[in-house]
């Protein structure tokens, strides 16, 4: 399976695709980078090739918990597309990576300029970033393998 | 309707008396969670196919269904979550005590039907626990079936189940990824629930058999997204659960719909499962 054909850039129309690209160059970041940090300007943005990236959410006190990572094929930042395009997690390197890197103010200037590749990328950005994200969210905050004493019925079934 | 697509069907057992099994060995996995390796005392059950279920008696306290996590001749091995009073107890149990034993109840996983095709385990939390024998079933039949992926979702890091043995059957071939909900300071695998491993599973979706089991929400969830990846209702095998009692189908507390899951399940196809778990009411 090429980089192209599955995760986010899988989830666009081949033309959109190949116009996105033109937008990124490839880049390699090595274990540990911290590619942005939290309220940070959003004017970059990655598809993932390889290796892992951590989100995190440094709390004072506690240190940096990381809420969630991201893989092969998924999109790092979502924030470049929606004002104030400031970041709402950070991000750090778990695995060294390679990624498409894109330019923010250029792909942002493109949706402006081609409402069709406009509407594309954004609707892709909505369902394959934000709403994947949301829901594993949802399912997370149910806790679903914490002590059920409060979520179910005492007994139950074979486990 | 449907019949279940398990290898091991439906089975109705007369309301027996348990038989008496002594604990062999013990281990604790997580916090909370422990695995009993039990010897048959005098008469062994019948043989236990992966998937079906023992009413596993904690004398002075009562009867739990526990799915068998692994079956070696006559000995049986079952993973326990301390939740409540008889759990609890068997959880806590130590080896050389005696424990009563009804079995085998239920609908097993149909790894028979699934010679040559790719196979997906998907597991959250102690839902690995039943999945356990599919998958060293499958390892230990090299070229009888395609790709085996094992996906584990854990709350933490310290509540992976057989966190040696998932390593080993990484080494024996498995393509094996686990994430948690809650890392700790020192994990650098996956934070995430378990569906988006998926992504990075290796399968052919139309030759793909799916064996998923958890919480219900993540069963939902992933055989959803299993669908919408090609692979047939009919390929996806859930394991459910509801209160279960008497095990034999008389009883009536894990009805689920038309459905008694001592009977007709626990495991079930996606095909039939899905409009029961999408009822509200039932």
């Amino acid at each position: 399976m090429t980089d192209e054909c599955h995760g986010f850039l899988g989830a666009l129309a081949p033309d959109h695709r190949t116009r996105l690209l033109t937008f990124s160059h490839e880049t390699a970041l090595p274990a540990g980078t911290r590619i942005f940090e939290e309220d940070g300007e959003a004017h970059r943005f990655w598809i993932l090739r390889t290796g892992r990236v951590a989100l995190d959410v440094h709390t004072p006190g506690r240190g940096t918990d990381v809420v969630e990572t991201l893989g092969s094929g998924e999109l790092l930042g979502w924030s470049w597309l929606f004002e104030p395009y400031r970041w709402h997690l950070g991000a750090q390197v778990l695995h060294a990576t390679r990624a498409y890197e894109f330019d923010a103010h250029e792909v942002r200037a493109a949706i402006e300029e081609d409402p069709a590749f406009g509407l594309a990328v954004t609707r892709c950005v909505a369902s394959v970033a934000i709403g994947r994200r949301l829901k594993a969210s949802r399912m997370r905050l149910l806790d679903l393998y914490g002590p059920p004493g409060a979520r179910a019925a005492p007994g139950g079934g074979p486990r | 309707m449907n019949a279940p697509a398990v290898a091991a069907g439906p089975s109705a057992r007369p309301a027996g008396p348990p038989l008496p099994y002594r604990v062999e060995a013990r281990t604790v996995d997580a916090p909370d969670v422990a695995t009993i390796v039990l010897e048959p005392a005098g008469e062994a059950l019948p043989r236990f196919a992966p998937g079906q279920f023992a009413m596993v008696y904690a004398f002075g306290a009562g009867d739990i269904p526990l799915s068998v996590s692994s079956i070696e001749g006559d000995r049986l091995t079952h993973t326990v979550r301390a939740v409540g009073a008889i759990s609890r107890a068997l959880h806590g149990t130590r080896t050389g005590r005696t424990v009563g034993v009804r079995g085998p109840f239920g609908t097993g996983w149909g790894l028979g039907a699934s010679v040559g095709r790719d196979l997906l385990v998907v597991a959250g939390g102690i839902g690995l626990a039943p999945l356990r024998p599919v998958v060293r079933g499958a390892l230990a039949a090299p070229g009888r079936y395609g790709r085996l992926n094992v996906l584990i979702g854990a709350r933490t890091p310290g509540d992976r189940l057989y966190a040696h043995e998932t390593n080993n059957w990484r080494e024996a071939g498995a393509r094996v990824l686990t994430t948690v909900d809650r890392p700790d300071g020192g994990w650098t695998g996956d934070v995430g629930v378990v569906t988006t491993l998926l992504d990075r599973a290796v399968f052919d979706p139309p030759h793909t058999t799916a064996f998923v089991c958890g919480p219900e929400v993540m069963i939902r969830a992933a055989a959803r997204e299993l669908t919408h990846r090609g692979l047939g209702p009919d390929r996806i095998e859930v394991s459910l659960e509801r209160t279960m009692h008497c095990g034999t189908g008389h009883c009536g507390h894990c009805q689920l719909g038309p459905v008694l899951l001592c009977r007709d399940g626990p495991v079930l196809d996606w095909a039939r499962a899905e409009r029961l778990v999408s009822v509200p009411e039932l």
